[in-house]
């Protein structure tokens, strides 16, 4: 109940008119620090949920597939280049982009991960953290501007940050795979 | 008993794909645009836009509108004179593209290069045309005359221009056609090759 709480009080804040110039004045903020915390507070909220509500969901969710594929959907769109302009252009996008990361993103996945197993959590983070890392190397070196709205130099510094988060993210992924412990059958 | 939840998870995850799918065709119009330059490009491709009268002085300090230029088509770009990156690109491009049509006489494409920079006065517009030899006739240079209608301008073309706080600005460069009535009908490249601006014009058959 703490978590839900915490998750609306999270989204409340990002909504706040200064929070939410302050963060989508710079794109590296935009994109790795609003629409992740979006993602979040929605997790958050998700874990709320009644469980009988839960149980209907679950139904339609066996190993957490649809919902997993939902928020790959989802957060896919919001890494689209036009997509940062459109939320920053248009009111209607901005309140697409408040309603869809933590209702079609956050909530899916957080009712989702547990239920992946490990096949399934591998093979989302071995496609989501190389797709990070290809749009994060793009937008480190693309020539010309892909937002309207923001400049050369701060796309520069948004690609360099996904990028970073990417390897970073795969480097832990590689120690976790690294350190848990897997039952093999005894030598001999 | 246990197929249940597995044909309705199937069903789902179906379900979310074709919507979900459906909405980035949408969103990106057919995966084609990306980014809002793409998106403006085939925007405008598709549906030419009519453009506002807007008044603007030359050069030479004559007034004239890019309506006046109707029954020929058209090509326009925005520049500042003080851009040393972006601009002097796409001015060397329109260089070549004038050129090339000045063999053409009467039936050539003509050129309008406009500045989003309040500070270019008609003197540097004349000291930046004379940089590219332009002859201020069949390119001339321009800024908008009132320059509170100069967003009104921008946003028809889609032109979005941010400063940078150094005193330069940062904008979406590419070289617009219009057409025989005046309609924006095709935005290019800015490196794009003489003879295909040419085509895509409508000004050579």
């Amino acid at each position: 109940m703490i978590a839900a709480l915490g998750g609306l009080g999270l989204i409340t804040l990002l909504a706040l008119p200064w929070t939410r110039h302050a963060l989508e004045s710079v794109m590296i903020l935009h994109m790795l620090v609003q629409i992740p915390l979006l993602a979040v507070a929605g997790a958050l909220t998700a874990t709320a949920l009644v469980p009988r509500w839960r149980a209907t969901l679950e139904r339609w969710n066996e190993n957490g597939i649809s919902g997993t594929l939902m928020a790959a959907i989802v957060s896919s769109w919001w890494m689209v280049p036009r997509a940062l302009d459109a939320a920053l252009a248009s009111p209607t996008m901005e309140v697409a982009k408040f309603v869809s990361l933590p209702l079609f993103v956050g909530a899916p996945l957080a009712l989702s991960w547990s239920r992946l197993g490990p096949m399934g959590r591998g093979f989302v983070i071995a496609n989501v953290l190389p797709m990070w890392s290809v749009v994060g190397w793009l937008y480190l070196v693309a020539p010309v501007r892909v937002c309207n709205f923001y400049l050369v130099e701060d796309q520069s510094v948004a690609g360099a940050g996904l990028l970073l988060v990417s390897v970073g993210l795969a480097a832990t992924a590689g120690c976790l795979a690294f350190r848990s412990r897997v039952t093999n059958p005894p030598a001999g | 008993m246990r197929n249940g939840p597995w044909l309705r998870t199937a069903v789902a995850s179906l379900l979310i794909c074709a919507t979900g799918g459906a909405l980035l065709w949408r969103g990106t119009d057919g995966f084609r645009a990306f980014t809002t330059e793409q998106a403006r490009r085939v925007s405008i491709a598709a549906n030419p836009r009519t453009l506002p009268i807007v008044a603007l002085d030359d050069q030479d300090g004559r007034a004239f509108s890019l309506a006046s230029y109707r029954g020929a088509p058209l090509a326009v770009d925005f520049v500042y004179t003080q851009c040393v990156t972006l601009c002097t690109r796409l001015s060397a491009s329109f260089q070549r593209l004038d050129r090339a049509e000045r063999s053409r006489g009467d039936g050539r494409l003509r050129l309008v290069t406009i500045s989003f920079d309040p500070r270019d006065t008609p003197e540097q517009l004349r000291a930046y045309s004379a940089r590219y030899q332009a002859d201020g006739r069949d390119w001339r240079f321009a800024r908008v005359h009132d320059a509170r209608e100069l967003p009104q301008l921008l946003s028809a073309f889609g032109i979005t221009v941010i400063p940078d706080g150094r005193g330069d600005f940062q904008h979406n460069a590419a070289v617009h056609l219009l057409d025989v009535e005046g309609r924006l009908a095709r935005v290019l490249d800015i490196d794009v090759a003489p003879s295909e601006a040419a085509r895509a014009s409508g000004s050579r058959e």
